[in-house]
């Protein structure tokens, strides 16, 4: 039961926020507006549809990663985890009532994502729920980033470590943008090695039919997504015992 | 009775020393102030009380459990209000009494009781939808006292709470901490000569982690030969001083 209050409390607070909606939801939703029209307005289409949305999906995340990583690090700030560290909750308690409200989040703001890019214009097939299903996994990466940052640094760190790096590794490190495969080089390498592209590349396996291509992609979501999930809560636990 | 006992508690950070060989008893119902300038371990102290940090060595025993062994038997009957508000910013009142009264365990029913008794006591009901965020210095303290008396802890470790009030708040402040006298054993850390005074049963005063003298305000005026309190407190701690 105290899981689920303090999970309902993590609700709230980021529902109520209107940084968190209007990152969380309506930008992602103008920037497949905004990239929709640029394409409509070149001679070649650079960004297909297929291909964006999922890197918009991931790129979504970024953004909750940041806002999670930010209530922790408040609450660090604001002593209300001193108060509740004081109280009969476990660790147990506070990891889950932090990350389990992101889930469903995340996976609303997929799904509004995936249904702008319908009323754009994205051929509607059986593919879609499948692709959103594939954000489950970056799902558990980004709210483990959240839970670690959150845990290990202030709010203004977080800020700039969430805020300004992740969401740009996110989207240039992602291939959403750009392909990777033309810069070339050891950008190609080091975007490779980071799980973001990754992260989107099963999105856009879905979508282009190849489901071969899905697995090579999740296998490494899964495993930065279990090393930082499992280090994040390590962090955190240590923190409660200090 | 005694509530607390603390049997040669030390902390040291490192290689510095920052509670030194403590030794006293509190007892039951008795407001107890910690006094001391900026660095004295009066935060460290409670926060060692609290089980927020380990001792070095040493043993601190609230009303028969050990702080460190039997933590969670512990937990059942302190409550803390941190130095900082500590409240949940876009809760409502009413929310951050009930998530309080939530994670301590109690039923629904048995949270709407204790959140209206609590209001009602702290004269919070006009405030009862309000965003915790939008109160003022003086409310939001109030409220952070409220939280921490939900769960009828036998303890209170108060830090600091009129830090940074107005002398009005203060004074209402004030009010409230009297009223409490008797029903719960408190465990006042302030920076105000004039609150210690007025409000404490016994006073400790603190210099560099070590006890330097512990009794009534006209005790430690007679102890230290001094007209006024402040004086007295100024002899303890004048080497110290800067």
């Amino acid at each position: 039961m105290r899981t689920m209050i303090f999970a309902s409390r993590t609700t709230k607070e980021m529902i109520r926020d209107p940084l968190t909606l209007f990152f969380g939801l309506a930008f992602p939703i103008i920037l497949l507006l905004l990239l929709t029209l640029i394409n409509q307005n070149i001679p070649e289409a650079v960004f297909t549809l297929t291909n964006l949305t999922p890197g918009i999906a991931v790129f979504g995340l970024s953004f909750m990663t940041l806002f999670s990583a930010q209530m922790i690090a408040k609450d660090h700030v604001s002593e209300l985890l001193t108060r509740l560290f004081t109280t009969p909750m476990t660790a147990k308690d506070f990891i889950t009532g932090y990350t389990l409200p992101l889930i469903p989040m995340a996976i609303m703001q997929t799904i509004i994502c995936y249904g702008v890019s319908l009323f754009l214009g994205m051929e509607l097939t059986w593919k879609i729920p499948f692709a959103i299903l594939t954000i489950l996994p970056v799902t558990v990466l980004f709210i483990g980033i959240g839970l670690l940052c959150g845990s290990l640094f202030n709010e203004k760190a977080v800020a700039a470590i969430c805020g300004a790096l992740l969401t740009n590794l996110t989207a240039w490190l992602s291939g959403t943008w750009f392909s990777l495969e033309l810069v070339g080089g050891w950008f190609e390498k080091v975007a490779y090695a980071l799980p973001f592209v990754h992260a989107v590349g099963m999105g856009k396996a879905v979508m282009q039919g190849d489901y071969d291509g899905i697995l090579p992609h999740l296998w490494w979501v899964l495993g930065y997504g279990a090393g930082i999930t499992v280090l994040a809560i390590y962090v955190f636990s240590r923190r409660i015992k200090e | 009775m005694k509530a607390i006992e603390l049997h040669h508690l030390t902390k040291h950070y490192g290689n510095e020393l920052v509670i030194r060989d403590i030794s006293l008893s509190i007892n039951s119902g008795e407001l107890f102030s910690l006094l001391g300038v900026n660095g004295a371990g009066k935060s460290t102290l409670i926060k060692m009380l609290s089980g927020l940090l380990l001792p070095t060595s040493g043993k601190a025993v609230i009303l028969g459990h050990d702080v460190v062994k039997e933590a969670k038997q512990v937990k059942r009957v302190i409550a803390v209000s941190p130095q900082e508000t500590a409240i949940a910013p876009n809760l409502s009142v009413y929310e951050n009494l009930d998530l309080m009264a939530g994670v301590h365990g109690f039923s629904k029913s048995e949270r709407e009781q204790k959140v209206a008794a609590m209001m009602h006591a702290f004269s919070l009901t006009p405030f009862t939808k309000r965003r915790s965020k939008t109160l003022s210095g003086g409310w939001k303290r109030r409220l952070s006292i409220a939280m921490a008396l939900i769960s009828e802890p036998k303890i209170l470790f108060l830090d600091e709470p009129t830090l940074g009030l107005d002398i009005l708040a203060r004074r209402e402040l004030w009010k409230v901490i009297t009223d409490l006298k008797g029903k719960v054993t408190i465990i006042l850390t302030t920076h105000y000569l004039e609150e210690a005074e007025s409000l404490s049963d016994r006073i400790c005063i603190l210099k560099s982690g070590e006890v330097k003298a512990v009794g009534t305000a006209e005790e430690l005026k007679s102890l230290t030969a001094a007209t006024s309190f402040e004086d007295a407190f100024v002899t303890l701690v004048e080497e110290v001083a800067i």
